[in-house]
């Protein structure tokens, strides 16, 4: 799993019929310190995530569409799982 | 499956149902020479490890397979632990 915040999210009214009623989100991936990289991707949201928040993001087809729309074999790869609260991290020695 | 070093802990308190009471690690990818390359991961615990420890983990759907709940969404999940750097043999 990739963390990311959420930066915004996508409209979208002519989809795949198994994106209906789904929150499609724009996601920037960070470093466990909170840096933006160069990553941005699109997930559907399974947790009632927001903009701002910091997401843990599955990037597993399988695991993606069952999370976010319950059922497999969506054409979906990415999905966010989790909000974090914090990362706790090894300090450098 | 790739070698990585246990660099820190993720809270998540707001999450998908078949995570809770899942471990969640940062794991930074090793090459042979056990430095760093790529960028951190969060992977699922599956076998106790904890931070700054060397284990290895799998990626993709096989990655839920170590759990009873099949469904539980991850990509990558740490699935061992090196019992040392010393075991860790290159190249003879």
């Amino acid at each position: 799993m990739i963390l990311a915040k959420v930066v915004g999210n996508v409209v979208a009214t002519q989809k795949n019929q198994r994106y209906e009623n789904a929150r499609v989100m724009l996601c920037q991936q960070i470093t466990p310190e909170g840096e933006e990289t160069a990553y941005t991707v699109l997930a559907l949201d399974s947790v009632d995530s927001g903009v701002g928040d910091t997401v843990l993001i599955v990037q597993e087809g399988w695991s993606a569409s069952t999370s976010a729309t319950g059922k497999p074999q969506a054409a979906i790869d990415s999905a966010i799982v989790g909000v974090v609260d914090y990362v706790d991290l090894l300090k450098d020695e | 499956m790739q070698l990585a070093r246990v660099i820190g802990t993720v809270v998540s308190t707001v999450k998908n149902e078949a995570l809770e009471g899942r471990k969640l690690l940062v794991v930074q990818s090793l090459n042979k020479n056990l430095e760093p390359s790529g960028k951190p991961l969060v992977a699922i615990d599956a076998i106790g490890a904890g931070v700054g420890e060397l284990v290895f983990w799998c990626r993709g759907k096989e990655a839920s397979f170590p759990f009873k709940r099949e469904d539980t969404p991850t990509d990558c999940t740490i699935i061992g632990i090196v019992d040392s750097e010393a075991h860790v043999t290159n190249g003879g």
